[in-house]
């Protein structure tokens, strides 16, 4: 019946995963990134998938193209046309540095000072207009900018939260002069208050606009001329996903989107499992991404900094990125400590055992030596040179700390585990919630490898690893909703509200939300729509959400929800205080139809099929004979007892002695820590 | 910490991992005081710090790593203090104290100390730091530059019981609250201090649970000897000499004659030591530092220039600063202090910068703008019925450094805060911002060009206010250094019924009278140049001809 098909472009690798709801079955994909021309290593993965793209119904697509064009500076060149007197704002940013320590640094603002040019107008706080817009200038502008050469341009004025009317008149008088989708004015991506972050969003828009249109639709047109008869999806950052009619723009909502369908897959495998809450941890060659599922939905926040002083204010999923990866190197510092990371060997030379001319010890090398990654199965290698491993950890790391090589490399674990059991815990405090109320869901080609060590630095009681750990973001894709995000800044003490104009906002934003889901032709099974608001105490900067009932507005219930929820998250009250609305946030989701992942389901093999043998592992200081399993031959049901390694392709799991496992219903391995 | 263990028997990576577990729970505080603090200071601008000092001698053992720059080495001395002033502290008492000469700051930064007991005993102390906006005083938000004496600057507070064996005392608060301006919200911050203390002494217990106090007590010796070795290694890279140099304050707001931080830096081996006692005598007005806060300055400069020295007693070990008697960075009551953390500290850095870029410029920045640029603007908004005291803290330009230009618009050495959003602003009080730009032609030229200041106006929209202005460089510009030029000075003007004043002592000046209409200009300071500009790169050049950063020079 229905074969969806899920598409995550990395930095090195393109995943594809296709699924038959019809016939329950699936079938996986992995090309090199073809970095010189994207669309051409799409198409060839498609084909490798062996299904005629015309018997394709959904193909969904994330990426990270556009944030690494912004990330390096080398997005689209563009304009900004701002009011007078506030053309820097986007190179000022709000008076930081980069560190808190160390006066040494520079920053690059997004759009080029020459590029940003000013007309006058200006509106206050209320709203009202104090000077009206000087429409000739803006014609000045707009021809001064094209002659320059942009290929978009922003059109962002002070306080057009509150009043759009001079934006919107600015950005018609330029599209008039210059025809064109990659012209975007501030308020249309974000109502929301602060000008530099409101402007810094709008030009990593713009700077994304250009190349993510080029490349999306290339691979539209290609897969046109193949037969391909649906419309292109395109994955958002906020876990939905978009048509690809609408990626020029909506190009910002696609920032991140890959890791964010990774988090979403995450979120969806969980509910199927029947867990609530789950704490992901996706760790690749370079970094550890985390991020918090609760209640079977991912976090979302509006308050990320894409790189130092570029802040970006879209609904994202909250993904916190840590820098320690499989290729994170272990070196002892000036105080004779020893560290791991920030410092990686990459995926080129990469650690030591992928022999690649590697010769500094990595977490990757540590887990060589200590028999938990199997050195005869390296990545395109053949085999790890474990001599050269054994040497580099023994002399770098061994020799300092008066160890041999394998304590040294149990010491590198040990560290690092820590310190990636630091971070969650951290990121979940700041978020309100304890990691003890939560499963660890570890994917990416390395999250396997330290997931149970980490949730028992945690306590966290148990651990759920996919049946493919290494391409949750192209099931993401599959698995994800059509979605838009809106948001208003009010910023109206809750006592002085009047809900008849609150309950206006939040019709205008459902109905931007369903005319953009008209325009997309999506099928969708049935329309979701959800109000949120931002509460903070007057005087205070930091806002906590509370989720409302229905398309009414309650003061006196959405008061005693933020008090309950304050009570909660901090432990105090505080009766002196006034109550304001901050924001309202209005989502919009096209269901789509289930997707039903019992697929994953094994069938046939058993554990004396899955076994591979055994090999010698490092556990709490002893050597172990510890069984290997294929995971692609355990039956469903199979219980593990560790010690045992389970092995698949693209990953690795490590069941200490202490561990008991099992196969659910959806092809995961769930591990229950003996708690 | 009687029975102790052999610090060399704690394992490298039990230490590793206890050295993040004490980071972490400072970290832990200071994400609580952030998330509930009603002070935009606090809240927005990161205007507090949350540590762990020892029992013995109050010396620091961990703080957090986001907490404001030059409360690095002042906790430790509010610390210090407290344990000399009060014999009577029990579990569960919190202290509040903001007494700049008992280890502190200017009169708005309010410390609160709470003894920390674990399995019965006391084992340490937690403290922590928020700058509050108000605590009475002549001007509205205590950034005054012409008191005389610290008693027209605000309510001092001694080391008093805030909290009794978890009872918060309703008395002293009420006494509190009733000296202060705006002071509705504070309850809110001071419930915020505590909550913070709490969640530490939670999360302290838990470490000590787990890895036992014997064990952490040795791991916290090996990481102080660790971060002295480390100290240590930086500073034998230093030539042993003596290298002397001299910052200038404007004024001291009182008398208008510029003040000099002299300072003589000896290094001898891994050791250094800082002279500062050919410095200028007290001064009249607020701009004196008191010890803590000199100490303080002397640290914070020394981490900004070795940044990867990890923070505790240890890597201070080296550090000989004596203590400049009879100088106005060694104030004693009743000497005014307002300025002491905002600018003074950062003049005393600019000397050790300048100092030490002498010996090894390889390492070194030209001077930084180096002042908080503080604005502030108070009074009654007519249209909605409010009194209201804005602070405004501006940044300027860093200086040009080894490998670079210096970054613009950067924030005062002393602090890691976010200026607020101008629409923020013209959200809260009745003001309108005409311009908000970098300011052309302000860095230093050099081989590697200082970072350019902000150049604003705002004018006053509804009923009278009162500005005050506690900023610095107003005279000369931060410096360059190895042959760079100096940034531009700051500048002031205040346009009011038609006409255009600056004050007296340039960068300073309080009691402004602002009817609607009136409006303020100020133009921070650039960063100084480092290196000849004959040397510029000649695309640099081009570069910022294209950017228009110097629009005066291109018309010569």
């Amino acid at each position: 019946m229905t074969i969806s098909v899920g598409v995550d472009v990395g930095g090195t690798f393109t995943d594809f995963l296709l699924m038959d709801c019809g016939k329950a079955t699936f079938r996986t994909a992995k090309v090199p990134t073809t970095v010189d021309d994207r669309s051409r290593g799409f198409l060839e993965g498609i084909d490798r998938l062996g299904h005629d793209p015309a018997a394709i119904d959904w193909l969904v697509h994330g990426t990270t193209a556009g944030t690494n064009a912004v990330l390096e500076r080398k997005a689209a060149l563009s304009g900004l046309i701002t009011t007078r007197g506030f053309r820097d704002t986007l190179e000022l940013g709000r008076r930081t540095r980069p560190n808190p320590y160390g006066l040494a640094g520079s920053f690059e603002p997004l759009i080029a000072r020459q590029h940003r040019l000013e007309v006058t107008e200006r509106i206050d706080a209320e709203g009202r207009v104090l000077l009206p817009l000087h429409e000739d200038e803006v014609r000045a502008a707009a021809r001064a900018l094209i002659a320059a050469g942009v290929e978009s341009v922003v059109v962002h004025f002070l306080h057009a939260y509150v009043n759009d009317a001079h934006e919107a008149r600015a950005a018609a008088i330029v599209r008039e002069i210059w025809p064109n989708e990659h012209v975007v004015a501030g308020h249309e991506i974000i109502r929301e208050v602060r000008e530099f972050e409101r402007a810094s969003t709008a030009a990593i828009h713009a700077g994304i606009g250009p190349v993510v249109s080029r490349y999306i639709g290339a691979v539209a047109r290609r897969l046109k001329d193949r037969g391909f008869a649906s419309e292109l999806l395109v994955m958002q950052a906020n876990g939905g996903m978009m048509a690809s009619s609408l990626v020029a723009e909506q190009a910002v909502q696609t920032v991140m989107s890959g890791p964010a369908a990774g988090v979403l897959a995450a979120a969806e495998i969980a509910k199927a499992a029947k867990v609530d809450n789950i704490i992901t941890g996706d760790m690749g060659g370079t970094s550890f991404d985390v991020a918090l599922v609760v209640g079977g939905e991912p976090v979302i926040t509006a308050e990320k900094d894409l790189a130092y002083s570029v802040p970006i204010r879209i609904p994202m999923i909250d993904i916190h990125t840590v820098g320690a990866g499989g290729g994170s190197i272990a070196h002892i510092d000036n105080a004779g400590m020893l560290r791991v990371g920030p410092e990686s060997a990459g995926s080129f030379p990469g650690p030591v055992g992928f022999n690649r001319g590697g010769t500094r010890p990595t977490i990757t090398d540590a887990n060589f030596l200590l028999g938990r990654l199997n050195p005869q199965a390296v990545t395109g290698a053949g085999a790890a040179p474990m001599d050269k491993v054994a040497a580099a950890i023994g002399s770098e790391i061994g020799e300092v700390l008066r160890m041999d090589a394998h304590a040294a490399a149990a010491a590198i674990l040990e560290v690092a585990v820590s310190e990636l059991a630091g971070a969650i815990r951290l990121i979940s405090i700041e978020k309100g919630h304890d990691p003890r109320d939560f499963a660890l869901m570890p994917f990416g080609g390395a999250g396997p490898l330290h997931a149970v060590a980490i949730a028992r630095e945690l306590a966290i009681p148990r651990v759920v690893v996919p049946r493919f750990p290494g391409l949750t973001s192209a099931l993401g894709c599959i698995l994800a909703d059509v979605r838009h995000d809106f948001v208003q800044t009010l910023a109206v003490p809750l006592r002085d509200i009047d809900p008849g104009s609150v309950e206006a906002v939040m019709r205008e934003q459902m109905q931007a939300g369903r005319q953009l889901l008209e325009r997309e032709k999506v099928r969708v099974s049935e329309v979701e729509v959800r109000h949120e608001v931002d509460l903070l105490f007057k005087g205070q900067s930091h806002v906590l959400r509370v989720p409302l009932r229905g398309a009414s507005f309650d003061a006196g219930e959405v008061l005693e929800a933020f008090l309950a929820a304050y009570r909660e998250r901090f432990d105090l009250e505080l009766p002196e205080m006034v109550p304001v609305l901050m924001n309202l946030r209005t989502t919009v989701i096209g269901r789509r139809e289930r997707v039903d992942l019992s697929a994953f389901r094994p069938t046939g093999g058993s554990l004396q099929e899955a076994r591979l043998g055994t090999r010698s592992v490092f556990f709490s200081g002893t050597w172990v004979d510890t069984p290997i399993f294929a995971r692609d031959r355990l039956p469903a049901d199979a219980l593990i007892k560790g010690p045992a390694i389970v092995e698949q392709p693209d990953s690795t799991l490590v069941l200490d002695p202490e561990c008991r496992a099992r196969i659910d219903d959806i092809g995961n391995i769930v591990i229950d820590l003996g708690a | 910490m009687q029975k102790s263990v052999n610090p060399a028997a704690v394992d490298p990576v039990t230490l590793t991992v206890i050295e993040k577990g004490l980071q972490q729970v400072c970290s832990e505080m200071d994400l609580v005081h952030e998330k509930t603090s009603f002070s935009p200071v606090i809240s927005e601008a990161f205007d507090r710090s949350n540590g762990i000092y020892r029992k013995s001698d109050g010396s620091m053992i961990a703080q957090g790593a986001l907490g404001l720059p030059i409360f690095l080495g002042v906790m430790q001395e509010t610390t210090r203090s407290v344990m000399e002033d009060r014999d009577d502290l029990e579990d569960g008492d919190v202290i509040l104290v903001n007494d700049p000469y008992l280890g502190g700051t200017h009169l708005m930064d309010v410390k609160m100390v709470r003894p920390f007991y674990y399995r019965g005993k006391l084992w340490c102390y937690l403290a922590n730091t928020g700058h509050w906006p108000d605590t009475g005083g002549m001007v509205p938000g205590g950034f005054n530059s012409t008191a005389t004496e610290i008693h027209q600057e605000g309510l001092r507070i001694p080391p008093v019981k805030l909290v009794r064996a978890g009872r918060m005392d309703p008395e002293l608060v009420r006494l509190v609250l009733a000296n202060i301006r705006v002071a509705e919200e504070r309850i809110g911050d001071i419930k915020a201090q505590i909550a913070a203390l709490a969640t530490g002494a939670r999360r302290l217990t838990a470490l000590l649970d787990r890895y036992g106090a014997e064990v952490v007590e040795a791991a916290i010796a090996e990481l102080e000897e660790r971060s002295e070795r480390m100290m240590r290694a930086h500073l034998e890279t230093i030539p042993d000499g003596t290298y002397e140099a001299s910052a200038f304050m404007d004024s001291d707001g009182v008398v208008n004659e510029p003040l000099e931080v002299r300072v003589a830096v000896t290094v001898k081996g891994s050791d250094i030591a800082f002279d500062f006692s050919r410095s200028s005598p007290p001064c009249a007005g607020p701009l004196n530092s008191v010890w803590a806060t000199t100490l303080s300055a002397v640290y914070v400069g020394l981490k900004h220039i070795f940044p990867d020295v990890p923070m505790n007693a240890g890597c201070f070990r080296p550090v000989t600063v004596a203590k400049p008697h009879g100088t106005f960075i060694h104030a004693e009551y009743p000497r005014p202090v307002a300025g002491c953390a905002a600018e003074v500290s950062q003049r005393i850095m600019e000397a050790v910068f300048l100092a030490l870029a002498k010996a090894i410029p390889n390492k070194l920045f030209a001077a930084p703008a180096g002042t908080s640029g503080n604005l502030s603007l108070g009074g009654r908004d007519p249209e909605r019925g409010e009194n209201y005291i804005m602070y405004y803290f501006s940044g300027g330009g860093y200086g040009g450094w080894w490998a670079g230009d210096g970054l613009t618009n950067g924030c005062s050495t002393i602090g890691i805060s976010k200026s607020q959003p101008i629409e923020i602003l013209e959200q809260r009080y009745p003001i309108l911002f005409e311009r908000y730009a970098l300011r052309e032609g302000s860095a230093g030229a050099g081989e590697f060009r200082g970072g350019f200041g902000v150049d604003y106006r705002l004018r006053l929209l509804r009923g009278e206010g009162k500005a005050s202005f506690l900023m610095e460089h107003g005279r000369v510009g931060p410096p360059g250094i190895l042959g760079g030029e100096a940034g531009a000075p700051n500048e002031i003007s205040i346009g009011r019924g038609g006409t255009t004043i600056t004050p007296e002592h340039l960068s300073k000046g309080e009691g402004f009278v602002l009817q609607e209409g009136d409006w303020i200009e100020v133009r921070t300071p650039g960063g100084g140049g480092y290196g000849p500009p004959q040397k510029r790169d000649a695309k640099a050049v081009e570069e910022d001809r294209r950017r228009g950063y110097f629009p005066a020079a291109a018309r010569k």
